[in-house]
């Protein structure tokens, strides 16, 4: 985080780089040991399969996308002259990273302004990454501004206020109990009138069994399609990295009732691996476009396929 | 939450049980089932499969191979298993002899902690007492207004000030419970990750800094694989004593709670069911199992009854349900509860084979129907209410008269009901074939 929240002593928050980094080295003290014992053996013998199908299944890829994988392995181990662990892994992560390369990860912010609907369960990390990409936005030399369009939750404007005031930019909220829509009609509004040139749209925390609930996002989106057909650009799912195989019928969900251009994972700075977006961008064609690993501003990055896949299959000793 | 995992042992079973004997290659096809539907759930991979390894041992041994009814027997063996994961008793918040009660709450971020605190503080007020809502949260933006705009909706006190130390709110708490007059204090921490050591110091410098009676875990219930690994670093910082699974009104399969328990043995104390304060549900562990296998949650559902039921009424019910003894008298009785008790989704999602729920919910009788099967059995003796089956071809002539209907619609009536009490039976037994039927399916008996 840039400058410490004035509302707590700077004492109370370990640096930001000192965590990352002590993250880093614990997980990479894990990493080597486990390296060593999988590696270390000299060719691929049957524990080896049900250790990299427990490793895909301990990352949340689920049943379906681990059996998958291990079977499509097996078979081209032969031809491809697979015969170390490491042969393996390495052929596997080639797989996995030729499909999932094709897919566009860039955000679309053509449109005057460009539009970032932002919708997700209770909880994922929603306000957080529209406070991070606004930051990042600005960063760029964009002019973002931030729409309150959750008027639901207790104290959500004033968290996404807190985190504008940080972030420098300009927030356009209503009062609680506000219609989302307006509050949305009437951010797109002020952006024209005052040279923003990204609205970033909060909603409400759903969870996508809530069929009225995604009727209003639906709202949402007709109110912005009013002032631009193309708009919104970007309607961004944020996930939780520590959820499970729920997340593929919360994309599914969302995706049929408003259409989805694209994923943020949030909270992978723990030891979450989110596998389940495999299978995601596999059956429901929806590409992850941003991570975020941490809690402060600056804690926001672009996915990227390899370094994603590196992590997962970080094989670990069961 | 829990419906899809019981849906897909459900069908597991159904192939199981239909057949006489089974051979150890079909057990291991039922296990290997089991298992998928267990990951499928988000069960840990690990508790899955110790899981599938303890009924395996059971399984292969005399008490299935060799008993009439293998298919039971193994549903059996994972029921009492599921029992044993999910633990049997409940663990209410109990109160500290010496006030305040002090009740912390921790997990990850965004889990549900703030909401939660204050859903408990409903509760405990609920209960009689004065609770107060802490938070040490001075890391999320506006945590401290999310509190207090919590605590004004229920008109309780709040603490949150600014510029403090963690550790020194958490210190400072019990004599603001004093200064207003509060006896609990529900106590909110800033969400933290399992590998972030230094906040979980702080968690346990928190915890020491308050006579802490209650430790409490807010786990979301859609959490992966990871929920064993969150778990366990925080059992091993702060002494949890208990758990809450928050936002279960989702479609989420329920793995967490089954991997939380199995590894922890920290017991599940609640469920949040929504966003809204009282949306917070007490866990019966041992209901829950059954609801997982489609068993059907009868005690909740007498629960849920007793708002519009006589509660002795409400359990002779229940226990002659289970015994198979159900009257005409009871039936016609629990078909007017049933139209009283309304909303019927949530009630049919507690009643066994709640698979079923869209079929039930198309063939609740009609008023006209309900006054046509009122009238057949109000055409009948006392005695033959009692005993349908004394009821024979004359006396059925005597009863259509009696009801101004036809001989058709009296016969359709017993038949159905006869069915339902071999269904009724077969369940008080043990859970048998054809219980995946509701007990009580009025569509049966107008067919
Ligand atoms: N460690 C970590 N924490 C995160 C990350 N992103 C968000 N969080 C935290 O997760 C919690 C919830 O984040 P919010 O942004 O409030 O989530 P939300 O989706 O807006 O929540 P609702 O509006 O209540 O549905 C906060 O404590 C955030 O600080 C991340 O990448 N890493
Ligand atoms: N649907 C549903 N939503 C819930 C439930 N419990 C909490 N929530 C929502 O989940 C989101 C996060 O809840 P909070 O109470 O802010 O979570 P927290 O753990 O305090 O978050 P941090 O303080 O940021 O770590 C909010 O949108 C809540 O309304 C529940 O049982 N069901
Ligand atoms: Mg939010
Ligand atoms: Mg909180």
């Amino acid at each position: 985080m840039n400058a410490p929240p004035e509302d707590q002593p700077a004492s109370a928050r370990p640096g930001f780089w000192r965590r990352f980094s002590q993250n880093l080295e614990a997980g990479r003290r894990a990493y080597v040991a486990d390296l060593k014992e999988v590696f270390g053996r000299p060719a691929i013998d049957p524990t080896f399969w049900d250790d990299l199908e427990a490793t895909l299944l301990a990352a949340d890829t689920g049943v379906a996308v681990a059996t998958r994988a291990v079977e499509r392995l097996r078979q081209e181990a032969a031809g491809a002259h697979l015969r170390t662990p490491a042969d393996a892994l390495a052929h596997l992560k080639g797989i996995l990273g030729a499909e999932m390369a094709p897919r566009p990860r860039s955000l679309n912010l053509d449109g005057r302004p460009a539009v970032v609907l932002v919708v997700g369960v209770n909880g994922s990390g929603k306000t957080t990454t529209i406070g991070k990409l606004a930051f990042w936005l600005r960063r760029q030399g964009r002019r973002p501004l931030l729409a309150a369009a959750d008027t639901y939750r207790a104290a959500a404007i004033d968290q996404l206020r807190a985190l504008a005031q940080r972030a420098q930019v300009e927030v356009v909220a209503h009062q609680p109990g506000a219609d989302p829509g307006a509050v949305a009609f009437d951010a797109v509004q002020a952006a024209l009138a005052r040279g923003a040139d990204v609205v970033l749209v909060d909603t409400a925390g759903r969870l996508h069994t809530r069929a009225d609930l995604m009727e209003e996002l639906r709202k949402v989106r007709r109110v912005l399609q009013r002032l631009d057909p193309n708009a919104p650009q970007e309607v961004l799912a944020v996930l939780d990295a520590h959820v499970g195989q729920n997340s593929a019928r919360q994309v599914k969900v969302f995706a049929e009732a408003i259409g989805l251009t694209g994923l943020a994972v949030a909270k992978l700075d723990g030891t979450a691996r989110a596998g389940v977006v495999l299978g995601i961008e596999e059956e429901l064609g929806v590409p992850t476009k941003l991570v975020g690993i941490g809690e402060g501003l600056e804690d926001l990055d672009a996915f990227d396929p390899s370094e994603y896949l590196d992590a997962l299959l970080r094989m670990e000793a069961t | 939450m829990f419906d899809s995992l019981s849906e897909r042992l459900d069908a597991v079973f159904r192939k199981l049980t239909g057949r006489g004997k089974l051979s150890e290659a079909d057990v291991e096809t039922g296990l290997r089932e089991v298992r998928l539907a267990l990951l499928e759930a988000d069960v840990n991979y690990k508790v899955a499969r110790d899981f599938i390894a303890r009924i395996r041992e059971r399984a292969v041994g005399a008490e299935v191979m060799e008993s009439l009814t293998p298919g039971q027997q193994l549903v059996k063996i994972v029921h009492d298993e599921l029992v044993v994961l999910l633990g049997t008793e409940r663990a209410p918040l109990t109160y500290a002899p010496a006030p305040p009660t002090v009740v912390v709450l921790a997990g990850l971020q965004g889990s549900g902690k703030t909401t939660t605190a204050a859903k408990l503080a409903l509760h405990v007020r609920r209960e009689g007492h004065r609770p107060l809502l802490v938070s040490t949260d001075v890391r999320r933006p506006a945590a401290m207004e999310q509190i207090e705009v919590l605590a004004r909706s229920l008109s309780l006190p709040s603490f949150a000030p600014r510029g403090t130390l963690p550790v020194e709110i958490a210190r400072r708490s019990p004599e603001e419970a004093r200064r207003v007059n509060a006896d609990v204090i529900l106590l909110d921490t800033a969400g933290r990750l399992q590998v972030e050591t230094e906040l979980l110091q702080e968690l346990r410098s928190i915890v020491d800094a308050v006579p802490a009676r209650h430790l409490i875990l807010v786990l979301d219930a859609m959490t992966g694989q990871q929920a064993v690994a969150v778990t366990t670093a925080f059992q091993e910082t702060v002494p949890l004593t208990g758990a809450v699974l928050s936002k279960t009104d989702g479609d989420a399969r329920g793995g967490a709670a089954l991997s939380l328990r199995a590894v922890t043995q920290i017991p599940i104390q609640f469920v949040g069911t929504g966003e809204k304060l009282t949306d917070l549900e007490v866990f019966y562990p041992d209901r829950i199992a059954s609801r997982i296998l489609g068993m059907g949650d009868v005690m909740s559902l007498i629960e849920k009854a007793q708002e519009h039921v006589d509660v002795e009424q409400a359990q002779d019910m229940e226990k002659r349900l289970r015994q198979g003894r159900l009257t005409l008298t009871d039936f016609m009785d629990q078909l007017r509860q049933i139209k009283k008790m309304g909303p019927l989704e949530g009630l049919i999602g507690m009643l066994p084979g709640a698979g079923r729920i869209k079929d039930l919910a198309g063939a609740m009788p009609s008023d006209g129907q309900l006054r046509q099967m009122e009238a057949i059995i109000l055409s009948m003796t006392p005695l033959e209410r009692e005993r349908p089956e004394l009821i024979d071809g004359s006396r059925r002539r005597r009863i259509a008269r009696g009801a101004g209907t036809d001989l058709a619609s009296v016969n359709r009536l017993l038949k159905g009901f006869n069915q339902m009490q071999q269904m009724m039976k077969q369940m008080g037994k043990g859970r048998g074939k054809g219980t995946r039927g509701l007990p009580i399916d009025p569509a049966q008996l107008l067919r």
